[in-house]
């Protein structure tokens, strides 16, 4: 990290902000002046507090009616069949497999943070990994909803698992379809195991701290008992490390192969060979543009400004400008690959994409994923303005909807044959499972700030200075008076 | 199976992991042997003064790994060429770099599962009564900000007195028995 100078107001006099470092200029990971105990009870009250905040449950309330629009939307869908959705022949894939990648997309940041930045040793990750993974699950299941009612007869979706049955019917394994199963289903597991083994210690200090007999039961189950012994400590490390490790290869290969799922099709605008690193750039942009969204409200609602800093909010949105260029680069090579590729076909799907009756989806897309993110998110004051930060959020998340819908929709409906081109329009039931999802994710998501912990307290516990073990056993206050 | 009753041991309660490693290297100077600490997250000194490095995590985590990948293929095999045998536009029944991905998948999830799992089994949990609870001062801190050694009965060298006047020389907070 480079060093800055102090910053200076308009008068000229030096900005005393106690969440800026003097020497580095930098904000602080944490705020100066946590202990274990204060650190432990910011965290823990949140989630054993008697009095739940009113906000909360209006969140809740609004959340579940419009969640119940996937309830609505999937009866009708098993009642009436994929006919009520707006697939037809040439535009076979439609809203289904555009949500799927998005919602896939928007629960990589959640396994980066937590994996490739703890291999990584990027310690300002220790206060939003947890609901960065709490992010990651319940944007697979969101995820996961599509693939499943898609199928025409989603009551007999399990078929595409590997099972003894009766009929001898086994997976088609050179299907891209069977091959999503192994990655999603893997990748839910994978994270659900990764986000329970992290809490086990947490689970452990909220059992400790619990009041209330029932939340002692809950959370003391849930503890397995632990008890943090030294033993137990470097074991769970371990395999922590094992963890992400595993999950950093997870993740670039589970965008893989999603984006397989196109490029295996001959198909001009899908048979590309750039979709992989492509794909994954861009799920993890979409992912940290959500892992903003929901890091702004939650330190404003409870509070927790001195645990996710502006530090977190300015290094996501480097992150955001980075994996932002890769995807711009991604876009780039579209275009020239299909000048370049001197293939007629290829050409024409670029000319229809950009200029064709759905090219405003084309340059939705430019404008909110490309222009105005990587345009503004070089201005360190931008990066650090809460307010600018949440409504890019939103703008790049809504970018990254359309670069789906493109990818999918003008790659379709006007193929190789003009005697076979038709549109793609998608019908009110593809807008109400859709915006359904975003209700049950957040219910999801509102869940588990009430009733788990939602920063790690064990491991904000050891970004602490009186972590440090001082030979010859000096006292807390010298360690932290030297540190300071 | 060790006595389930009488003292477990003697619990030593410090307020900075450094007087706690500082501790643990004395004791096991002194010749314990038997002894645990308790910390609210890990602290890598206290492993090294307890003289634990090794873990079978790893191997566990490797041997679930080359389950899965084994397994994942050989199913595939099994399912394209000898169970379900189809013929899609002219491949190979063995049509292997088909196969690779689901494999891969199954290598990640089996070692993954084995890591979580034989790191809770490892350490022996799912267990919910541990002697350590009855300490009337463990549940105030060990999981917040007090560090604890605990050298247990079962150690030879264990003797209620000698063992409490050798606790009491560091700067413990306090020393208390622990039942079973």
């Amino acid at each position: 990290m480079a060093t800055k100078g102090p910053i200076y107001d308009p008068a000229g006099d030096p900005v005393v902000d106690p969440m800026i470092d003097p020497r580095t200029g930098e904000y602080a990971v944490i705020a100066p002046g946590h202990n274990f105990k204060s650190v432990t009870q910011k965290i823990a009250d949140i989630v054993l507090t008697s009095n739940t905040p009113l906000g909360w449950f209006f969140g809740l309330m609004v959340a579940g009616g419009v969640a119940t629009g996937v309830v609505i939307g999937c009866t009708w869908l098993f009642l009436k069949g994929v006919g009520i959705w707006g697939v037809t022949i040439p535009g076979a894939w439609g809203f289904a497999i555009i949500n799927f990648v998005w919602w896939i997309g928007i629960g990589h940041a959640g396994t980066l943070i937590s994996a490739i930045l703890l291999l990584f040793k990027q310690t300002w990750r220790n206060s939003i990994n947890r609901f960065a993974e709490a992010m990651t699950i319940f944007a697979v299941c969101c995820a996961g909803l599509f693939p499943l009612i898609h199928v025409g007869r989603p009551w007999l979706a399990y078929w595409l698992f590997p099972y003894p049955n009766t009929m001898n019917v086994w997976p088609q394994f050179r299907s891209p379809l069977a091959w999503d199963v192994f990655a999603v289903s893997t990748y839910a597991t994978i994270s659900i195991v990764f986000w329970y083994v992290g809490m086990i210690p947490d689970f452990g200090t909220l059992r400790d701290r619990a009041t209330m007999p029932l939340a002692k039961y809950f959370y003391g189950m849930l503890s397995l008992g632990w008890r943090g012994s030294t033993r137990h400590w470097i074991r769970y490390e371990s395999a922590s490390l094992l963890l992400a490790g595993l999950s950093t290869p997870l993740v670039l290969s589970v965008h893989t192969v999603i984006s397989f799922d196109f490029a295996v099709a001959a198909l001009a605008g899908w048979h590309t060979t750039i979709f992989p690193p492509y794909f994954v750039a861009g799920a993890i942009y979409s992912g940290f543009a959500m892992v903003i969204t929901l890091a702004v409200p939650i330190r404003k609602f409870y509070h927790l400004e001195d645990l996710v800093t502006l530090r977190h909010l300015d290094n996501m949105a480097k992150v955001m400008l980075g994996t932002g260029g890769i995807v711009a680069y991604g876009y780039g090579m579209e275009v020239f690959m299909s000048w370049y590729s001197a293939s007629h076909w290829e050409f024409f799907m670029m000319w229809n994409r950009m200029f064709g009756p759905m090219g405003w989806a084309y340059w939705i897309l430019i404008l909110t994923n490309i222009a105005i993110p990587l345009t503004t998110l070089w201005s360190r004051k931008l990066r650090v303005n809460v307010t600018y930060l949440f409504i890019l959020s939103f703008v790049v998340n809504i970018g990254m909807w359309f670069e789906r819908f493109v990818i999918v929709v003008t790659s379709l409906y006007r193929e190789y044959l003009p005697s076979s081109w038709g549109t793609y329009v998608a019908t009110r039931w593809d807008y109400i499972i859709f915006i359904g999802t975003w209700g049950m994710f957040t219910f999801l998501f509102l869940g588990f700030v009430r009733f788990l912990p939602m920063i790690p307290m064990s491991e904000i516990r050891m970004m602490l200075p009186q972590t440090k073990v001082r030979r010859g056993g000096a006292d807390a206050e010298t360690v932290v008076e030297e540190t300071l | 199976m060790p006595p389930r009753e009488g003292i477990y041991g003697l619990l030593a309660e410090f307020n900075t992991p450094s007087e706690l490693v500082h501790a643990t290297e004395q004791a096991r100077k002194a010749g314990y042997r038997r002894m645990e600490c308790y910390t609210p997250y890990p602290v890598e000194e206290a492993a090294v003064a307890l003289h634990f490095h090794k873990t079978r995590v790893p191997l566990v985590c490797l041997l679930g790994g080359l389950m899965g990948v084994t397994t994942a293929f050989l199913m595939e095999t099994w399912i394209a060429v000898w169970a379900y045998p189809l013929n899609i536009a002219g491949r190979p029944l063995f049509s292997w770099p088909a196969f690779i991905i689901p494999a891969y998948e199954w290598t990640i999830l089996f070692s993954g599962l084995s890591a979580a799992f034989g790191m809770i089994m490892l350490n022996g949990m799912p267990q919910l009564y541990h002697p350590v609870f009855n300490a009337p001062n463990f549940r105030n801190g060990a999981t917040t900000d007090k560090f604890f050694l605990c050298l247990e009965a079962m150690d030879p060298k264990f003797s209620v007195t000698e063992t409490r006047a050798f606790l009491e020389q560091f700067p413990a907070v306090s020393v208390v028995e622990v039942d079973h």
